[in-house]
């Protein structure tokens, strides 16, 4: 254990079984209040709907319930327990105030349809937001109502097809980087678009000449994620732009990794007509083990007639109210108004930051990624010399020589206490170790965490099994990820 | 700025160690023309007291103290206080999507008991971990069933959810799927006639709700005999959770499209909820959003994992069966946590307080407006026509602190004046009594308003 950190290891003991594994008739964790109305006859109300049985469902205590989840929860690697590098996620503090705001009786307990006469609270704050995100991303006009971020590209890319379609010609497909993230396409196609690959050049950037090859009026839009999946910025961008729309196409920017941007440029200013946002990643609300996301979809004017409804507006006395009247809308893309619990966060995250406390995250983000980069460059392969932003992108090409891969040394990184950072993607680096530390490491955390990395690449040089069997910490060891996906066990069934 | 973990002098010290004079030349890269010379147009920092104090005033300007009657696809139900204590835990919060198995086995198992009791509850054999919503659910599910038939087209019962409906316009739209719609007869029920005759060859599935928007509960047996007599699939989708707990669940359906925003997901004010989507076993590797299923690691221990990802965008790309990533995964939780608190019984129990205040409600309204669709089944929601308008109706309710039923004017011109009612287990009996009071007389001055100007006319 000579090359282990001073990181604390992790409750490993606990064994917890499933919560029907605890369940014994008569047992409960519920008391309803006795019934002020009339008692009914099941049977005479509902006929043949009546259910009868509900199956297998627990009946257990109270304390059970607290000490299965809490066990439970110590299993999980969080944000709270320490670095949590997983490229293109970034993985940033989740401020409380944004919970306990999101908790207020009249926020929480709002009724989507209750009259806009007394909504006002929520519309202020859907507006509020709305400005500032206009403001942060340089675009004219938003909706907030995507649920995430691929939702949000569905949304934008209706936009696009629906702008297209005004002009007479909805345009026939997308082009997308050979380094985007696997959304991107799938939600082209969701879109009816076919997807175009567009190859990256050395340097990891759009490839201009390729770019100027491919682009033709066929071409609906661009989807590029800038910075992009490397932590680079496009610094061609506005040329890049300028080819699209010169053809009549769009430039649809993923925002996945504003995290690098905010208050230091705005992609509206550099030519971008229509981005998702994930406030789940920028904007510090929390991932949740998977989300709620929420994915606000920013635009340029022209594609302002296309925006989902409904709209908030100021009407004549001043107060704030829906618009549903968009005849050249998209339509809808999800009932109500959009994960609005999310909006509550966001929009308590700007107000904690300021635009001098945005513009400092953003410097420390990027700042925090060189660091890494100086501190590994040389011990890992860094495929792209280019500057780097808010994540780099090294590869497993030096370790592997002695057969160990990027997944393997992600595993081992656990031992040391760290979540691994994003294994094997982008796809144009063969295994990618993609690491986004985000502005919400210390120095002295980065420095552990360099310090772990160069001490897993010392003991792949000495002892690459090691890596291999990793993690040796954990409450379970490597999980058999084929025979779960030969025979799947999908749901626990009780023994007959 | 008080999130962030550094001193000026680390930032110095980590600039040094990089080789770089100022942080600018971190931004280098960015040309200069498009970098930002000025602070962001937003407010100044604020602290944590006033942040609070700002959200506090928009709350009190939200319906804060106000006794609701809404339903609608979003319900007032009770939180049992353990949800919040749990998933606040920062190991359920600040995590995300389970991709390294050995150290998210918390989220893992209980996404595990998650669709274990969403299969029990809906008597599918398989539910994934989450979708964002009832309404992306539901249009998911018409997409897989798409998938599976190789037909194309779909038959909608207008009594499904209308803002569902609206989603799955959008998402049909560019997939070449021609939607049509089946009416429904005087006892709030989908027309089977009008929906065998909807149905071509063409038809991937039905897409029914059950109990659907008025409430009423949808003859799903003969709807799924209809529909797979014709080779289309059958989807359903609950809006209210809660429903199971003495409903018949929809065990004829190819797919199940839920909303389980009514298990212990706050209002919110519309989101994030709880998307679920269930099926047979057979269809699987056509389903949308992440599975977890079982396994064992080297010693043999039993765990769990991420499965069929197959499926899914980040390995399939254009061709993966959505591009759904981000789920509502601790929404699922709280969902998780919810099921488990009222199990067994106590799912069966809300489920009748429910039954019983709204049969009281339904009866008490019975005697001044005109309750609809009586003559079948119901869960916690009916619609009351009145001879007044229910906006008028609502507007003086509103001065009672009370937010009356939904007028269904802008989604069902052809009901004429009447509002979709909820009740809850939350719902007291002298609420019920103080709406129906206010309603009886608004009817009585309207009737009697009538009354003279007929004794003038004659």
């Amino acid at each position: 254990m000579k090359h282990m950190t001073r990181k604390a290891t992790r409750h490993v003991n606990q064994n917890e079984g499933l919560i029907f594994e605890k369940s014994s008739a008569g047992k409960a964790a519920w008391k309803l209040p006795p019934l002020d109305v009339p008692e009914v006859d099941t049977a005479k109300l509902l006929g043949s709907s009546e259910r009868k049985d509900l199956g297998s469902m627990p009946e257990v205590s109270e304390i059970e319930i607290i000490r299965h989840f809490t066990r439970l929860s110590t299993w999980n690697f969080a944000i709270d327990l320490g670095m949590y590098p997983l490229g293109s996620c970034t993985m940033k503090y989740n401020p409380r105030v944004n919970e306990a705001v999101a908790r207020v009786e009249g926020i929480a307990n709002g009724h989507p349809y209750q009259p806009e006469k007394i909504s006002q609270g929520a519309l202020h704050i859907i507006k509020t937001l709305s400005e500032q995100l206009i403001e942060i991303t340089g675009m004219d006009a938003i909706t907030l109502q995507p649920a995430a971020g691929a939702h949000g590209e569905m949304t934008g890319l209706l936009m696009v097809r629906a702008y297209h379609q005004s002009k007479g010609n909805p345009r026939k497909k997308i082009l997308i980087p050979d380094s985007a993230h696997g959304t991107n396409p799938a939600t082209a196609a969701m879109v009816n678009y076919a997807v175009e690959n567009l190859k990256s050049d050395s340097r990891g950037m759009v490839d201009l000449a390729a770019l100027e090859e491919q682009m033709n009026e066929d071409v609906a839009a661009l989807m590029l994620t800038n910075p992009n999946t490397l932590g680079v910025f496009e610094q061609d961008i506005h040329k890049i732009a300028d080819i699209l729309h010169a053809k009549g196409g769009l430039l649809y920017m993923d925002g996945a990794n504003m995290n690098a941007l905010v208050g230091k440029v705005r992609p509206g200013d550099f030519g971008v007509d229509v981005m998702h946002l994930n406030l789940h990643k920028t904007f510090s609300t929390p991932h949740g083990g998977g989300g709620p996301g929420s994915g606000p979809v920013a635009i340029k004017k022209v594609l302002e007639p296309f925006l989902p409804t409904p709209v908030v507006v100021t009407k004549p006395d001043g107060t704030l109210a829906f618009d549903y009247d968009r005849p050249q809308s998209v339509g809808r893309v999800r009932a109500f108004y959009g994960n609005f619990g999310m909006f509550v966060r966001a929009l308590a995250y700007i107000q904690a930051n300021g635009p001098d406390g945005l513009r400092q995250t953003t410097e420390d983000a990027v700042l925090n990624a060189n660091y890494i980069r100086n501190g590994l460059e040389g011990t890992y392969d860094l495929p792209y010399a280019t500057p780097t932003m808010h994540e780099v992108v090294f590869s497993d090409k030096l370790q592997a020589k002695k057969g160990v891969r990027t997944m393997d040394i992600a595993k081992r990184l656990i031992d040391y206490g760290f979540h691994p950072y994003t294994t094997a993607f982008p796809l144009i680096v063969p295994g990618a170790l993609m690491i986004e530390p985000t502005e919400s490491e210390s120095k002295e955390e980065m420095d552990l965490f360099i310090e772990a990395m160069k001490s897993i690449a010392a003991e792949v040089e000495e002892d690459p099994q090691m890596a291999l069997d990793a993690p040796h910490s954990t409450r379970v060891s490597r999980l058999d990820e084929t025979a779960a996906a030969r025979k799947p066990v999908l749901r626990w069934k009780p023994l007959i | 700025m008080r999130y962030l973990p550094k001193s000026p002098a680390d930032r110095e010290a980590m600039l040094k160690a990089i080789g770089l004079r100022s942080v600018d030349d971190l931004f280098a890269p960015i040309p200069a023309e498009y970098r930002l010379t000025r602070d962001l147009n937003i407010p100044r920092q604020m602290a944590e007291s006033e942040i609070v104090d700002f959200f506090r005033q928009r709350s009190r300007e939200n319906g804060d103290g106000y006794t609701s009657f809404l339903g609608a696809g979003a319900y007032f139900h009770y939180r049992p206080v353990i949800i919040d204590a749990l998933i606040s835990r920062g190991e359920f919060l600040t995590a995300y999507t389970p991709y390294q198995a050995e150290i998210s086995q918390g989220t893992l198992q209980s996404i595990f008991e998650f669709q274990t009791m969403i299969c029990e509850l809906t008597g599918m054999e398989v539910a994934n971990a989450s979708m964002y919503d009832g309404s992306t659910a539901a249009a998911e599910g018409v997409m897989m069933a798409v998938r599976l038939t190789g037909r194309r087209s779909v038959v909608v019962a207008r009594s499904l959810h209308p803002e569902y409906r609206e989603v799955l316009a959008t998402y049909a739209t560019h997939q070449g799927m021609p939607l049509s719609v089946a009416g429904f007869t005087d006892d709030g029920r989908v027309n089977l006639n009008e929906l065998e005759k909807s149905i071509t060859p063409e038809t991937a599935c039905v897409l029914v709700q059950s109990p659907n928007f008025f409430g009423t509960i949808e003859d799903v047996a003969a709807i799924a005999e209809i529909a797979h007599k014709h080779g289309a699939m059958l989807v359903v989708s609950i809006a209210e959770a809660v429903s199971l707990g003495i409903v018949e669940p929809p065990r004829q359906a190819d797919v199940i499209a839920m909303e389980a925003q009514s298990f212990g997901v706050p209002l919110g004010f519309g989101g994030p909820y709880c998307g679920v989507i269930a099926t047979r076993e057979k269809y699987v590797r056509q389903m949308p959003g992440r599975l977890v299923g079982q396994t064992t690691d080297k010693q043999g221990k039993r765990g769990f994992v991420l499965t069929l990802a197959t499926r899914e965008q980040h390995i399939r790309r254009e061709k993966a069966t959505s591009n759904i990533c981000t789920n509502q995964a601790l929404v699922a939780l709280m969902v998780n946590i919810f099921m488990t608190v009222y199990g067994k019984v106590g799912l069966k129990e809300l489920a009748k307080q429910n039954l019983a205040k709204t049969a009281y409600a339904a009866s008490q309204f019975a005697r001044h407006g005109k309750v609809l669709f009586t003559g079948t089944p119901r869960f916690n929601e009916f619609v009351v026509q009145t001879s007044e308008d229910p906006y008028a109706i609502n507007g003086r309710l509103l001065g009672h602190k009370m937010v009356g039923g939904l007028p269904l004017k802008k989604f069902y011109p052809e009901l004429g004046n009447a509002a979709l009612w909820c009740c809850t287990e939350l719902t007291t009996r002298s609420a019920i009594d103080t709406a129906v009071g206010l309603v009886a007389e608004s009817e009585r001055s309207v009737r009697s308003a009538k009354e003279e100007t007929e004794e003038v006319a004659r």
